[in-house]
């Protein structure tokens, strides 16, 4: 891992002295100087905590019992895996993150292809777009969760007056439905993320081969699907690991919608709620690092997709 | 025939982007309607209220310590861009222009830890939190947010201060500037657009963070705006103050939105720098 055998050439980095020279050391060891207040703070907030919860996984440590923590090697992960309630809420996290990612995916996708053409109102329309992404996820959260309250909620008034239902629909309460209520907050809140990082990669194509493909006489829809989609395709799974990343570890938007009720929970929020509603801190503890397990095998796939974006820049 | 058949486009497109306008924006404009209606008139779907109302918003300063959670959160949030640019600044100096053994490794780790979930670190940190005496503290929220910030911070700034040109630094290093030197006085005045833009980045995920202000925080007093939002009660368990709770999102939400319009360009850029590079 030392800078010889990284892929991409520094050109901009240091002018490089005679190595081993007296200022080439001097260098490094300032380097290593300006690094290590970053590296204390990510060792104390990242790597211990990170390690607590490990050991934590394998003990009875608990928030009501003072007494130090006694080791009783997998049990945790024993009975979280006989637990329906875990098993519940990897199927909820699942399902969200799917849903949720494909349709942000998809509408990010056509939100993206309308912005990258040119039109009266596009800089407008790019702001709008920002808007959602700015509303912190609890405010998403209560926003929706008011218009989709059971008897007050203009969703439901809307489709009443449509015809589509035919009496007022408990959105938030029904395990079933609050899953559609928590997608649709979500898809609202990160299309936008989806939209920016599409509309980026959109807008380094290169003009010439539209202009080839018009002559050809090629339909928009084979142009999207022959052309557009295998160039971006690199950037936007980039985008949709990250997104997937997120959805896996989503806690507020299930606490603040379902009330936490045991039958719509995310894999984050059982953690929570072993670890402080039950304070059984060595439970939670095992859950969480499940999910963490889970996550880092999306990160390894993310990292490797990203050193090769990152290989092919100039830097 | 050809000309219905562009105007017939020409429509089409207008109709995808009001569509498109309405989806976006509508849950918030009807989180504004709904936080100027008062009393009955709240459970009345309607457009628009028929006698518009402050009181939801003179309501939620006095009925509740909403004062002190903006303020809360305004302290935490800038203690949190504050600390993250100054370490993001020198580590990423280190990272962009020093070649050292390690350094591909370090930039990964980085990136490995703007992945963890909260969740995984949460007990460990909770105890970090108590045994540094910093429960129920604003400090605590500060540290731990470091946790997602910082990765951040110092990736744009490393891709920001490797697009430098050299010769800046060389003639620097002639003139027999420190490292110090030439990060601080150097570099960072042509720093500025980036540390605003990851500043700003840093500032909303602060402002929005939930799960650690909801763990390490007890009191009412403690709490910042996202969990007090969320936590909000009426004088019932089973009465939800909408009115408030509404008006409270619209307080926090309209400073965000004006920031993130004025500062767009930048905003997109480092979100584009975070993600699709990183």
């Amino acid at each position: 891992m030392t800078g010889s055998a990284s892929p991409a050439p520094d050109s901009s980095a240091a002018p490089p002295p005679a190595p081993g020279s007296q200022l080439a050391r001097e260098r490094v060891r300032a380097a290593w100087l300006f690094l290590l207040p970053t590296l204390v703070v990510l060792a104390a907030v990242a790597g211990w905590p990170l390690f607590r919860t490990f050991w934590f996984a394998f003990t009875n440590a608990s928030l009501a019992d003072p007494a130090p923590p006694e080791f009783v090697g997998l049990e945790n992960f024993v009975t979280v895996w006989g637990d329906s309630d875990w098993w519940r809420s990897v199927r909820n996290t699942f399902l969200f993150t799917g849903v949720s990612v494909t349709l942000e995916t998809v509408l990010g996708m056509i939100i993206a292809l309308t912005l990258n053409t040119r039109f009266r109102g596009r800089a407008i329309l790019r702001a709008a777009v920002l808007v959602p992404w700015a509303i912190p996820t609890v405010v998403s959260a209560k926003m929706w969760g008011w218009m989709f309250n059971d008897v007050y909620g203009v969703i439901n008034e809307m489709l009443l007056s449509a015809g589509f239902i035919s009496g007022p629909i408990a959105w938030t309460v029904d395990p079933q439905l609050s899953m559609v209520a928590i997608i649709a907050v979500d898809v609202w809140k990160t299309t936008p993320f989806m939209t920016l990082l599409l509309l980026a990669a959109l807008q380094i194509l290169p003009e010439e081969l539209y202009e080839a493909a018009k002559l050809d006489g090629a339909n928009p829809v084979m142009v999207f699907f022959r052309i557009t989609l295998p160039l971006i395709r690199g950037p936007m799974m980039v985008a949709i690991i990250f997104r997937v990343l997120d959805a896996l570890r989503v806690f507020d938007l299930f606490y603040v919608l379902t009330s936490n009720s045991s039958e719509s929970m995310s894999m984050a929020v059982y953690a929570r709620q072993q670890m402080f509603e039950f304070q059984d801190l060595g439970l939670g503890a095992a859950a969480a690092s499940l999910l963490f397990g889970l996550i880092a095998l999306f990160t390894i796939l993310y990292m490797a997709l990203a050193r090769d974006s990152v290989a092919q820049e100039p830097a | 025939m050809r000309q219905a058949l562009f105007w017939l486009k020409k429509l089409g497109f207008g109709l995808l982007v009001t569509v498109i306008t309405l989806y976006t924006l509508f849950p918030f404009y009807w989180a504004v309607v709904s936080s100027l209606k008062q009393g009955s008139a709240l459970f009345v779907v309607e457009a628009w209220p028929r006698q518009p109302a402050w009181s939801n918003y003179t309501a939620v300063f006095t009925e509740q310590p909403f004062g002190r959670n903006l303020f809360n959160s305004v302290v935490v949030a800038t203690s949190v861009v504050l600390v993250s640019l100054f370490l993001a600044v020198t580590a990423s100096f280190a990272l962009a222009r020093i070649r050292f053994r390690g350094r591909s490794l370090l930039l990964l780790m980085i990136l490995a830890v703007s992945m963890f979930p909260q969740i995984a670190v949460l007990s460990g940190m909770y105890e970090l939190v108590r045994a540094l005496g910093l429960y129920n503290t604003l400090p605590a929220l500060t540290l731990s947010y470091m946790l997602f910030t910082l990765p951040f911070t110092v990736w744009v700034m490393t891709t920001f201060m490797r697009e430098l040109p050299k010769e800046l630094e060389e003639a620097a290093v002639v003139d027999g500037a420190t490292p110090w030197m030439i990060c601080f006085n150097v570099f960072l005045p042509l720093l500025k657009p980036a540390l605003v833009t990851t500043g700003l980045l840093a500032f909303i995920a602060a402002w929005n963070e939930f799960l650690f202000a909801l763990t390490f925080t007890l009191s009412q007093e403690a709490r910042t705006v996202p969990v007090a939002i969320a936590l909000m009660s009426g004088a019932s368990q089973y009465e939800l103050p909408w009115g408030l709770i509404m008006a409270a999102s619209v307080v926090v939400t309209v400073p965000l939105i004006a920031m993130v319009l004025i500062f767009q360009r930048s905003i997109v850029s480092g979100l584009t720098a975070g993600a699709v590079k990183g």
